[in-house]
C-alpha cells in the first residue's frame, strides 16, 4: 500500500494522460498510474517487451506465464492488444510514437537531465530499455520522492550521477510538488496538500521559480 | 519435393556447442527462455562462453545456471536487475559484462541476421554509455556506430514448430527470440509442440525455417517453465 500523499501523488500523475495517448509507464511508482484511469479510458499502453494494449494486472493464479510486462509482472491483454518482438517494441519507442512514459528518478537537473539507471559503486544493474524511452519518447515525465532516504534533494542544480539522457524531463511529480524543467530552470506548478512553498524551496537542491499567484494544491 | 526434418535430439544439438562459442539466448525473464536447450548445455560442460542474453534471469533460473556453473565468463546483456547473483558476479570480476540500450541489442542482432555489418544511432549520446564508441557526422548529427552482433549458436524457445524448423512464438514469449533466430551460425530450438509439415499455418510462421537449424519437442515442462511467485 502506498502512503496518502504518494497514492494523490500517483493520482495527480495519471492527470497528465489525455485521451488518444501511447504511453509507457516505468518500473515502480509509474506503472501505479493505471490504477487512477477510469477503466474504459482511451489510452494504449506500451511495455517493451512486446506488448501494446496492456490490461489489469493478474494474481499468480489468474496469471499466463506468457504474459509478463517489462518489469515482471504478470499483466493481461485488452481487445486490440498486439504482440512484437524487442527491435519492433525499441522502433515504437526511437520513432517517437509514445507521446508520454512516466519514469522513476535518483536525481533530475535543473536542465531536465535524468539520472535514474546507475550509482557507481552501489547499484548498477544496466540500463535496460530506460535510456531509449527517455531519449526518444516525446514528452517524459518523472514520478519520484522529492529526497532520497537519507533527505537529500533528488532535484538538483546538476547531477553528479551518470545520466540516463541529457535535457529530457518536462514535468517531476513528488510527494511535494508538481514542478516543471524551463529553460530557466525549476518552476513549481503545485504543491501537495500541508506542504507549503518554503518546504519544497528547502527539499530542492537548485533555485525554484515560484510564481506569484495561488498556485494548485493536490 | 518435400521440406527437410530437422528434428532432433536435445543432447545432438548442444553437442556442436564448442568452448569459446558465443551463445545467444532467447527470452526476457522467463517467458521465450529456453530453460531446457540451457540445463542441456550445462550438461554439455562447454566453457569459456559468451552470452548474449537480454537478461540474467533470477537465481536457480536459466542462464543463471551457466553463471553459477562458470561456464560462461562474459555476459552481453541490458538489465541485471532480478539476480542479485550476476551483479556479485559481476562486481567480484568473475563475470564480464558489457551493457547496451534494449533497442540497440535488439538492433544490432537484427544486423547481425540481416547481413549488415553495423548500425548508427544516437543513444546514448553525450553520456557514459557513449563512451569508446566510434562516432560518425552524418547530414550534421553525430552518431555512434554499433557493431552487429552474430554468434556461433542461438537457443531459441518457442511455442510452435514444425519439422522443418518454421517457429512460431506466443505472447510477450517472443522478445529477442525471432531475433537471434537469424543471427547464428548454428541455431537451436525448443518448441513446446512440433507439429506435421503442414500444420503450422505459412502465414502464423514468425521465424522462417530457413533460418532453424535444429529443432526438439519438449516433453513435459520443467517447474522453470511456470509462473514466478515472488
Amino acid at each position: 500500500m502506498l502512503s496518502d500523499v504518494r497514492e494523490r501523488m500517483v493520482a495527480r500523475a495519471a492527470r497528465e494522460i489525455t485521451s488518444g495517448m501511447v504511453v509507457n509507464l516505468g518500473i515502480g511508482l509509474p506503472t501505479k498510474v493505471v490504477n487512477h484511469l477510469p477503466a474504459d479510458f482511451p489510452v494504449c499502453l506500451h511495455t517493451e517487451n512486446g506488448l501494446t494494449g496492456i490490461g489489469p494486472t493478474l494474481s499468480p493464479e489468474k496469471a499466463d506465464r506468457n504474459l509478463i510486462d517489462a518489469g515482471g509482472a504478470y499483466v493481461s491483454t485488452v481487445p486490440g492488444s498486439a504482440f512484437f518482438d524487442s527491435a519492433t517494441s525499441f522502433a515504437i519507442v526511437r520513432s517517437g510514437r509514445l507521446d508520454l512514459t512516466m519514469l522513476g528518478a535518483f536525481e533530475v537537473s535543473a536542465a531536465g537531465d535524468l539520472a535514474n539507471w546507475k550509482i557507481p559503486g552501489k547499484f548498477s544493474p544496466g540500463v535496460g530499455g530506460g535510456i531509449e524511452l527517455a531519449q526518444k519518447a516525446r514528452r517524459v515525465v518523472v514520478l519520484t520522492t522529492h529526497t532520497d532516504r537519507a533527505g537529500n534533494p533528488k532535484l538538483r542544480q546538476t547531477s553528479s550521477l551518470p545520466l540516463t539522457a541529457r535535457a529530457c524531463v518536462s514535468r517531476i511529480f513528488t510527494d511535494m510538488a508538481v514542478i516543471d524543467v524551463s529553460a530557466d530552470g525549476f518552476v513549481l506548478v503545485e504543491t501537495a496538500d500541508g506542504i507549503s512553498t518554503a518546504d519544497v524551496v528547502a527539499a530542492t537542491d537548485a533555485p525554484l521559480i515560484v510564481p506569484d499567484t495561488c498556485l494548485p494544491i493536490f | 519435393m518435400k521440406l527437410p526434418d530437422k528434428r532432433c535430439a536435445i543432447p545432438d544439438a548442444v553437442a556442436k556447442i564448442k568452448d569459446g562459442d558465443t551463445v545467444m539466448v532467447g527470452g526476457f525473464g522467463v517467458p521465450g527462455t529456453p530453460m531446457t536447450l540451457i540445463h542441456a548445455l550445462v550438461a554439455h560442460g562447454a566453457r569459456n562462453l559468451t552470452l548474449i542474453k537480454n537478461d540474467a534471469n533470477e537465481p536457480g533460473m536459466g542462464i543463471d545456471h551457466l553463471l553459477q556453473s562458470g561456464q560462461a565468463t562474459r555476459l552481453i546483456t541490458t538489465h541485471l536487475g532480478l539476480n542479485g547473483t550476476a551483479i556479485a558476479l559481476m562486481n567480484t570480476g568473475k563475470l564480464a559484462v558489457e551493457f547496451n540500450a534494449q533497442g540497440i541489442l535488439a538492433e544490432r542482432i537484427r544486423a547481425g541476421g540481416a547481413g549488415i555489418g553495423a548500425i548508427l544511432s544516437d543513444i546514448g549520446i553525450g553520456t557514459e554509455l557513449a563512451n569508446g564508441k566510434q562516432v560518425v557526422e552524418m547530414e550534421g548529427e553525430d552518431y555512434v556506430v554499433e557493431p552487429a552482433l552474430r554468434a556461433d549458436v542461438a537457443l531459441i524457445h518457442a511455442d510452435r514448430a514444425d519439422s522443418f524448423g518454421n517457429l512460431a512464438y506466443v505472447a510477450t514469449a517472443r522478445n529477442f527470440n525471432p531475433l537471434m533466430a537469424m543471427a547464428a551460425k548454428c541455431v537451436i530450438a525448443e518448441a513446446e509442440t512440433v507439429l506435421p509439415l503442414g500444420e503450422l499455418r505459412a502465414d502464423d510462421v514468425h521465424t522462417p525455417g530457413v533460418f532453424v537449424d535444429h529443432v526438439t519437442a519438449l516433453g513435459e515442462l520443467s517447474k522453470e517453465y511456470v509462473v514466478v511467485r515472488r
